[in-house]
C-alpha cells in the first residue's frame, strides 16, 4: 500500500471529525431533553402556583378552602418523618456496610447477603408499606404515627445507604488498613481512627440520596395511613398530655408532603391545582437542597483526604 | 555456618512454608536474623522476597486463604511469632513495619506519629509529644516538620512521607523493622536519606529490608539473603555474598546475568 499524501491523510481526518462533531450532537440534543424536562417540570409547577407563594401557605394547616390551604402540617410531617428516618437507617446502614466490607468472611453466606441486599433496593416501596402496616403499625403497636412512616422510609433506603457506604470503605486504599493495621491495631481501631472518616464523604451522599428519594416516598406511607387531612401539629417535646416526654411526637399522627399533594390533586374544585402546584414546587426546592447538601459536604470532606 | 562470631540472634525463620490458597509461595525458610543488623532480602520479582518480610508482621492475616507453616521464632522470649496463640496484633506492636509506598494517613503529621502510641491507650499529652518529637527526630524528619506538626501528611514531599512512616513505626519503639522495598517509589536523593536513616537506625532496632535494589542491599546491609521462586538460595554476611557467591543462582543474579 502507498503511502497516504497529505491531502489523504487530511481527508480521512475531516471524515472522522465529521462523525465526532455529529456524535457530539446527537449527545448534547439527549443531554438538553432530559434537562429540559425537568426544567418545564419545575417552572410550570412555580408558575402555576406563584399566587401562593405567601407565608401563609407555610404557616396554615389544610382547608377546604384553596386559597387558605397551606402545607404547615405537611412539611413539618415530612421533616419529622426523615429525621426518624436518618436516625434509624443510618446507624444500621453504616454498621451494615462495615460489618460486610471490613469484619465478614468472604464466604456463600456473605455472598448470599450481597446479592439480597441489591434485590431489596429492587423491591417496590408498596411492599415495604405492607410489611410496615402489618409489623409496624400493627404487631409493634405503633399505630399511624411518625415513628412507623419513618421506620418504613428507613427500611426503604437501608438499601441505598448500606451499598453507598460499601463502596466508599473500597475506595480506601488497602495501604492506609495495613499501615493502621502494622502499627498494631485493631480492626475496631482501624475502622474507628480511619475507616469510618475516610468513608464519611461517600456515607453522607448516600445518606442524602436515600432521604431524597424517601421524602418523595407516597405509596409506603399511605398504606401505612398517614392521614390526608390534619389540622394539627404533633406535639413539642413536653408539651402534650402529661406525662409528656420528649419524644411524644413520634407517636402522633401526621401527613407528608407528598400526600399532601396527592390529596390536592384529587379534589374536583380547580383552585387546589394551584395549591399542588405550589406544594410540588417546594417539594423539589427541598429535594434539590438535600443534594445540595451532600454536594456542598462531599467537597468539603474529601478536600483533606488525599492518598 | 560459622556461628561463633555472629551477633545474638534476634528471630529465625525454622522451616517456613506459606500458602496463598494452594499456591506455595514459600518454601522451607532457614534464616537468623540477628539482632541490632541489617538484613537484606534480595532477588527477582515474584521470588517471595515481600510475601516473607510479611509474614514477620503476620500481615497475611489480614487476607482469607492465606497459611502458615513451620515457624518464625523471635528472641529473647523465644516466640513463635506464626503460632496460632500468639494474636497478630501482639506481633505488629513488637514488630513496625514500612511501606513500599509512602502510605501516611490523611492526618496531621502529629497524628500520625501519635497514631500508634494512641492504639496503645496512650492519651497524655506530654508523653505523646516527647514521643512524637522523638521519633520524629530518630527518622530525621524533625527540623523539617516541627514547625507544621499540625499541617496534613499529604503535604510533605514523597522522600518526607517515608521518613514520616519511619517516624510511625519508631514511635511505639519495635523491637524489628520491616522495611518493604521503603525506597521504590523515591527519586535518588531522598534514596539516599532513607538508606543513611537505616545506618542510624540499627544502633536501635533489628532490621529487615526487602529490596530491588542491589547497590542498596550492598550498601545498607550486614547481612543479604538472595532468593528465588520462592526458595531461600543463599544467606550469608553481605560482603561474602557479593564478593564470592557460593551458589551460582546468586551470581548470576547479583552480576545481572538474570533477574
Amino acid at each position: 500500500m502507498q503511502p497516504l499524501t497529505t491531502e489523504q491523510i487530511r481527508a480521512v481526518i475531516a471524515r472522522g471529525k465529521l462523525r465526532d462533531t455529529i456524535f457530539k450532537a446527537l449527545g448534547i440534543f439527549c443531554l438538553a431533553i432530559a434537562l429540559l424536562v425537568i426544567v418545564a417540570l419545575i417552572a410550570d409547577m412555580a408558575i402555576k402556583g406563584s399566587e401562593r407563594f405567601t407565608l401563609d401557605f407555610f404557616l396554615n394547616f389544610a382547608s377546604r378552602r384553596a386559597a387558605q390551604a397551606g402545607i404547615l402540617s405537611a412539611w413539618v410531617g415530612s421533616l419529622l418523618v426523615m429525621l426518624v428516618t436518618a436516625l434509624a437507617a443510618v446507624p444500621l446502614g453504616v454498621a451494615a456496610g462495615l460489618y460486610l466490607e471490613e469484619y465478614a468472611k468472604r464466604n456463600w453466606l456473605t455472598h448470599i447477603i450481597e446479592v439480597n441486599i441489591s434485590n431489596l433496593a429492587a423491591v417496590p416501596s408498596i411492599v415495604y408499606g405492607l410489611l410496615a402496616l402489618g409489623i409496624f403499625v400493627y404487631q409493634f403497636g405503633f399505630g399511624q404515627s411518625i415513628l412507623s412512616a419513618g421506620l418504613t422510609l428507613a427500611l426503604l433506603i437501608l438499601p441505598i445507604i448500606i451499598v453507598s457506604t460499601r463502596e466508599a470503605i473500597r475506595a480506601i486504599p488497602a495501604m492506609i488498613r495495613e499501615g493502621s493495621m502494622a502499627v498494631g491495631a485493631t480492626r475496631w481501631q482501624t475502622c474507628r481512627y480511619h475507616i469510618i472518616p475516610y468513608a464519611m464523604p461517600g456515607i453522607l451522599t448516600g445518606v442524602i440520596i436515600g432521604l431524597a428519594r424517601a421524602i418523595g416516598e407516597t405509596a409506603p406511607i399511605i398504606t401505612i395511613g398517614a392521614l390526608t387531612f390534619i389540622a394539627f401539629l404533633p406535639p413539642a417535646p413536653f408539651t402534650g398530655e402529661p406525662p409528656a416526654g420528649l419524644f411524644d411526637w413520634v407517636f402522633a399522627p401526621f401527613t407528608v408532603m407528598p400526600i399532601q399533594i396527592f390529596n390536592w390533586t384529587s379534589r374536583p374544585d380547580p383552585a387546589f391545582e394551584i395549591n399542588a402546584a405550589a406544594a410540588g414546587f417546594v417539594l423539589m426546592v427541598m429535594v434539590l437542597s438535600m443534594n445540595a447538601v451532600a454536594i456542598y459536604l462531599r467537597y468539603k470532606m474529601r478536600k483533606n483526604i488525599k492518598w | 555456618m560459622q556461628i561463633h562470631d555472629n551477633p545474638a540472634l534476634k528471630a529465625e525463620a525454622r522451616n517456613l512454608n506459606f500458602f496463598y490458597g494452594e499456591a506455595k509461595a514459600l518454601k522451607n525458610i532457614n534464616m537468623p536474623i540477628y539482632d541490632k543488623k541489617v538484613t537484606a532480602l534480595i532477588g527477582p520479582s515474584g521470588c517471595g522476597k515481600s510475601t516473607y518480610l510479611r509474614s514477620f508482621n503476620r500481615m497475611h492475616d489480614l487476607y482469607p486463604g492465606n497459611r502458615y507453616e513451620g515457624e518464625i521464632r523471635f528472641f529473647p522470649d523465644n516466640t513463635n511469632l506464626l503460632s496460632s496463640e500468639v494474636d497478630p496484633i501482639e506481633v505488629r506492636m513488637r514488630v513496625g513495619m514500612v511501606f513500599q509506598k509512602p502510605n501516611p494517613f490523611p492526618k496531621s503529621i502529629y497524628e500520625n506519629v501519635a497514631y500508634g502510641l494512641r492504639v496503645r491507650g496512650e492519651n497524655n499529652k506530654r508523653v505523646l509529644d516527647d514521643k512524637v518529637e522523638h521519633a520524629l527526630k530518630g527518622a530525621a524528619i524533625w527540623d523539617e516538620a516541627k514547625d507544621r506538626l499540625s499541617e496534613l501528611a499529604s503535604n510533605l514531599s514523597g522522600g518526607q512521607q517515608q521518613r514520616l512512616c519511619i517516624a510511625r513505626a519508631l514511635a511505639t519503639d519495635p523491637e524489628l523493622l520491616l522495611f518493604d522495598e521503603p525506597t521504590s517509589a523515591l527519586d535518588p536523593i531522598a534514596t539516599a536519606a532513607i538508606e543513611e536513616l537505616v545506618h542510624e537506625l540499627k544502633k536501635r532496632v533489628t532490621i529487615l529490608i526487602v529490596t530491588h535494589n542491589m547497590q542498596q542491599a550492598a550498601r545498607v546491609s550486614d547481612y543479604t539473603a538472595y532468593m528465588y521462586l520462592g526458595e531461600m538460595i543463599e544467606f550469608g554476611k553481605t560482603d561474602e555474598i557479593f564478593i564470592k557467591p557460593k551458589d551460582k543462582r546468586t551470581e548470576d543474579y547479583i552480576t545481572g546475568r538474570m533477574g
